[in-house]
């Protein structure tokens, strides 16, 4: 049977990007079983029954895949539990009568929009700049014919598995865009239908990414704040190939297999 | 390059794209921020294998003041007569002159750049979990390291320090140096510092060359902390030896 | 207004429609391209394909989405995979299969010449999906893996991993963003469609609301494409994202564009049943799980024992009893109103009585808990976080949850609505799925809608318009709509009343599951037209909508959607009402054998019901068109699962 909790809530309100903002705080009672937006849900219930604002946060499909939830959660990215989105995030993870201080994300480039919801389209900048395969509708041939050792299939995988929710930026004390670039590039990369555009792709969004974001140090904390568990493995790849980018003559690329 | 997109409220931050074309690769190269990690790793490899050599050569202390002297005079004349006297010795300085140069440039622009990505902090207290105090205290023990290297040099190679310093007795010059408790106190915190800094350097490197692979991924860390405790620990063994009577004139 | 329903299904026999269709379409230049204008509404499968499709043609393509950015359609959240006709299991799949298939699952109310070209073009899919990146699973040769999905008998389920739908996504967006950074499609990010405008008897643009800033915009276009899904929303409790709304379609429904078979909704039967009123959405559990768990519940009513207590005797395996062949494998609409059933009895497990059990203990006895974690390793982490139970050791619980809605708005062989000019792809259109959608066929259709059909057809229609240039927007025909949409959003900000938007949602959410949901009977019908309507005036004098209108409120685009959805309700309920008959995810209780399965009455309901707006009061304002299915290949057949 599900237990009641009651929780003292600090939660960051800001009217708009310009406002300065400041913590407010509330008290609440929720089912364990709740998971952490439905209790803000509830939160929101209550203040518009008290003819107050609700808290602004962005969210969307609930289920831990689309990335548009966020919160810093008692200074964690997505909270305490490892490999899960805040949507997924339920509040039997929290005692009775705990304190919870939630603050959205905070960097340079993910302005505030309002209380917790932040813009994070310079995500969208990376990708334009470079993170696709050119090949136009109808252009494909037979998927069987390009063979993709299965090894090479599954790490792409594991890279393409980023949601795009920012959890890298929020968490890395340099606000380094890196997990999500490297993720985004090594999927290709790691393609044999990457091959092609692999070192302009990878200096393109690499420069971009540095418009906007921090430097990594290799703090490592993206990739426990990662709720899709991305490994940082695929950052040092990245970096390998961005070297590489300034040495191959890429006029040879067509030669071999890119090792 | 970034698309231009005319709205009104918070979007994302207009960003004038570098050119960077026309120029030489390597300031290209060294313009970007993984450039720059790039560089760090490379003089960072660069240094560690001076600390570890140097570690290595001050063994000699433990087989008494001829050797050690010997070692000191051997560095000097180091492939004569084939190169002048001290010339190696000077290419080596010269080289390790740019490594500290390059190393802490790019850890002064890598941090700025850093700050300007996050102008407004976290107003609530963080709680890292990977990000370990090594990590995060990188630059204060990289100028910990960098003061404690001016002091060094003035203690054991200009003699500023020590009024009883002779110049080309090492053996001794060392021993009435690290005699003094404050001094050897410098020294063992000096070298602790060092040895944090290489604890997390001695692994980011690896990250930053894009030295990755399944195979020995696990070792990175490992060969980190032995090559942290192995460098910092005789180091900090040195004064302690000289303190407890073990090394003396 | 006279509606009239021409198909425009090419003539000429089954597997040539396509290709003669495509050669008979007009063409324009690349020369000419750029003077066009298309305006792309969403950015899911077929919103991102399409617009990425049209763009790389050399039209001017502008692109709509409310998210923050293009890569959050609902879409995403897709998990098992997507259906292409490619045989490479060589187990006899052929495009005439698929189609079969198709046609069939969805008892037999899709169109023909439709379900066949999605069947031609899957393969196409899959190609260009490979050659974008979508790292598809792979066997140990490099070369694609299939697996057999919803009961299907042949194996033609490509997958990657459980998020098939993400990483589809990611590629159309990716396609997309090439585009983007190309120039010719631009992208408006936190705008939502708030009305169509048609003037001149054709579509020529749209009014959104800048989420942003609050403000009403107006866009020209000589087209206008819907891609934005479906209305599952409509229950409140579904397996949809939040943000999924009616909105586009219902107001170009009320614009003139006719709604077809609102009433057919799938109902997915294993999702995780609501653990509270806390409760905001139900997550799907892959539907992969039925092939090792076996479904069962309590034969004692009101037993209260733990289900490790409950001996096997005392255990009603209810499938396996009362459909040996299939067992626990029978189809969704099957397995969904059986749980229902057993539920509704008294029969259900729970805290709040409201699920069945999935039980794994015998799969994992015979295979060894090892094996069943490599199978549904993730499904168990995904259970166990959101219900704190271990699935391991006792039995999961899992009850139906509205998933996916077949009906949409009404459009002929080239994806045009009824406005001329006014396109519908994806969920958002009802063509290709007839009662009842396969597993894994949504993202097929999706992609097929956008990346092959409609970057064939827009042009055809933009064809006759060359020459002409878009409406400016300080037209009467733009200023006027935008008004509107003004005029809305003000009306409900001055209600001031005392409930959240969240709270009518919630409530019209429980009518029409109670009385519009899996089964449905005339009493239950009529009772929720009746209600649906006293609902929405109360909701309209009583709405607490807070804050700015003019920036960035969420509570005013929940109130906006809820609105549209309690005029859609009435809508869904009075074509479940006319439709006198079982058929797919629509089961009238009236009609069933005696057996206790769906009976379809194809005499006199073999027809797309397509629905004219006539006025604020749906249900009787109405006009019911009806579309009449030829079916020339198949035989129609009743399903049995016995």
């Amino acid at each position: 049977m599900s237990k009641m909790l009651n929780l003292n809530l600090k939660v960051w309100r800001q009217s708009g990007p310009d406002d300065s903002g400041h913590f407010e705080e509330y008290t609440t009672t929720v089912a364990d079983d709740a998971s952490f937006l439905e209790m803000l849900d509830y939160v929101n219930e209550q203040l518009i029954a008290d003819n107050k604002e609700p808290i602004a946060f962005d969210h969307d499909c609930r289920e831990g895949i689309c990335g548009s939830c966020g919160l810093m959660i008692n200074g964690q990215a997505h909270g305490p539990q490892k490999g899960t989105a805040t949507c997924q995030l339920h509040m039997r993870k929290f005692e009775d009568g705990a304190n919870i201080v939630i603050e959205p994300w905070r960097a340079a480039a993910f302005p505030i929009i309002k209380d917790l919801a932040v813009n994070r389209a310079a995500f969208d900048r990376i990708i334009e700049s470079g993170g696709y395969i050119t090949v136009n509708t109808g252009a494909a041939q037979d998927a069987n014919e390009i063979p993709v050792p299965k090894d090479a299939a599954d790490a792409a995988m594991d890279a393409a598995a980023c949601i795009g929710c920012g959890a890298c930026v929020a968490a890395c004390p340099n606000s380094a865009g890196n997990l999500f670039t490297a993720a985004k590039i090594q999927h290709l990369n790691l393609l044999p239908q990457g091959q092609a555009e692999r070192f302009q792709r990878t200096v393109t969004m690499v420069d971009t990414m540095e418009e906007f974001f921090g430097s990594c140090t290799n703090y490592g904390e993206c990739q426990e704040a990662c709720p899709k568990e991305i490994s940082i493995d695929f950052i040092a790849m990245m970096n390998r190939d961005y070297v590489k980018s300034m040495l191959v003559n890429r006029r040879r690329l067509g030669e071999r297999k890119i090792g | 390059m970034t698309q231009a997109m005319e709205r009104q409220g918070a979007d994302a931050p207009v960003v004038q794209p570098t050119h960077r074309s026309g120029r030489p690769w390597p300031v290209e190269f060294f313009s970007t921020a993984i450039g720059k990690k790039w560089v760090m790793a490379v003089t960072g490899l660069g240094l560690m294998g001076f600390v570890f050599a140097h570690m290595v050569g001050n063994l000699k202390m433990f087989l008494g003041p001829e050797e050690f002297d010997a070692y000191a005079e051997a560095l000097k004349t180091l492939l004569y007569p084939i190169i002048p006297e001290t010339g190696v010795l000077w290419i080596f300085r010269f080289g390790l002159i740019v490594m500290f140069g390059l190393h802490i440039t790019s850890a002064y622009q890598l941090t700025r750049m850093n700050h300007r990505a996050r102008p407004v902090k976290y107003q609530s207290p963080r709680d890292y979990i990977a990000a370990n105090f090594a990590a995060r205290t990188m630059r204060w023990t990289g100028i910990i390291v960098g003061l404690y290297l001016l002091f060094h040099l003035a203690d054991m190679t200009w003699g500023l320090l020590d009024p009883e310093f002779v110049k080309g007795a090492a053996y001794n010059n060392l021993v009435t140096s690290l005699k003094r408790p404050p001094v050897a106190a410098i020294y063992i915190a000096a070298n602790l510092a060092l040895g944090i800094h290489l604890f997390h350097g001695g692994w980011s490197m690896f990250q930053s060359l894009g030295l990755n692979s399944p195979r020995y991924n696990n070792a990175r860390k490992a060969f980190a902390a032995g090559f942290a405790i192995v460098v910092a620990g005789m180091n900090c063994f040195f004064p302690i030896a000289v303190l407890t009577g073990i090394v003396s004139n | 207004m006279a509606l009239t329903l021409d198909a425009k299904i090419p003539p000429g026999p089954l597997a040539d429609k396509w290709d003669t269709h495509k050669f008979d379409l007009k063409l324009i230049g690349p020369n000419n391209r750029r003077k066009f204008t298309v305006i792309v509404v969403g950015t899911g499968l077929a919103g991102a394909s399409a617009a990425a499709s049209l763009g790389e043609q050399g039209y001017n393509v502008k692109v709509f989405t409310y998210h923050d950015s293009p890569r959050r359609a609902h879409s995403i959240a897709a998990q098992g995979g997507i259906n292409a006709a490619k045989n490479y299991r060589n187990d006899g799949d052929s495009v005439y299969r698929l189609f079969y298939d198709t046609i069939k699952g969805g008892d037999y109310r899709a169109r023909e010449g439709n379900v066949y070209r999605l069947a031609q073009v899957s393969g196409n899919i899959i190609d260009q999906c490979a050659a974008q990146g979508v790292p598809f699973a792979r066997e140990y040769g490099g070369l694609l893996d299939n697996r057999s999905f919803g009961g299907a008998q042949v194996s033609r389920t490509f997958y990657a991993r459980g998020q098939t739908g993400q990483q589809l996504l990611l590629g159309a967006y990716q396609a997309l963003a090439r585009q983007i950074h190309l120039g010719t499609v631009t992208l408006y990010n936190r705008m939502e469609m708030q009305d169509v405008v048609v003037h001149d008897g054709r579509a020529q643009g749209i009014t959104c609301r800048d989420l942003l800033t609050g403000e009403i915009t107006s866009f020209a276009g000589h087209a206008v494409l819907l891609c934005t899904g479906g209305y599952g929303n409509v229950y409140f409790l579904s397996t949809n994202a939040k943000a999924c709304n009616v909105t586009a379609t219902w107001r170009a429904h009320k614009r003139g564009a006719a709604f077809a078979n609102p009433c057919f909704t799938q109902i997915h039967p294993t999702c995780i049943p609501p653990a509270d009123e806390f409760q905001s959405k139900l997550t799907l559990m892959s539907e992969s799980l039925r092939n090792d768990g076996r479904i069962w519940v309590p034969k004692e009513f009101d037993d209260n024992r733990t289900a490790g207590d409950i001996p096997e005797d005392a255990r009603d395996y209810y499938l396996e009893r009362k459909y040996p062949a299939f067992g626990n494998l029978v189809p969704r609409d099957v397995a969904s109103r059986n749980s229902k059933t057993v539920v509704d009895e008294g029969r259900g497990v729970g805290p709040l009585k409201n699920g069945v059990y999935l039980d794994f203990s015998d799969a994992i006895n015979r295979f060894g808990a090892e094996t069943i974690k490599a199978r549904y390793g993730n499904l168990f982490d995904m259970y166990e976080r959101i219900t704190g139970e271990d699935p391991y050791t006792e039995p999961m619980r899992i009850y139906p949850a509205t998933h996916y809605t077949m009906g949409g708005l009404w459009v002929d062989y080239n994806l045009m609505t009824t406005i001329p000019g006014l396109f519908a792809l994806g969920e958002a259109n009802f063509s290709d799925h007839g009662a009842n959608r396969l597993g894994a066929s949504a993202l097929m259709q999706g992609l097929a809608d956008g990346y092959f059909v409609a970057p064939s057809t827009v042009p055809g229609y933009l064809s006759g318009l060359l020459g002409t240039s878009v409406m400016d927007t300080n037209e009467a025909a733009f200023t006027e709509t935008a008004a509107a949409s003004q005029s809305r959003i003000d009306e409900l900000v001055a209600v001031k009343g005392t409930r959240s938007p969240d709270h009518y949602h919630r409530e019209l959410g429980k009518l029409v599951w109670d009385y519009c949901g899996m089964s449905r009977n005339r009493a239950g019908l009529e009772k929720a037209l009746t209600e649906i309507p006293a609902l929405r005036e109360e909701f309209w004098s009583d709405v607490r909508v807070l804050g700015d209108p003019n920036g960035f409120n969420q509570s005013l685009e929940k109130a906006l959607r809820v609105a549209d959805f309690m005029e859609m309700a009435e809508l869904k309920a009075a074509d479940a009402l006319q439709r006198e008959e079982s058929c797919g995810g629509h089961f009238r209780e009236e009609h069933q054998t005696e057996e206790g399965e769906a009976q379809r009455d194809d005499d006199n309901f073999a027809f797309v019901a397509a629905w004219e707006y006539g006025g604020p009061n749906i249900s009787s304002d109405s006009i019911l068109h009806k579309e009449q299915l030829d079916f020339e290949n198949v035989q129609l057949t009743q399903r049995s699962y016995k």
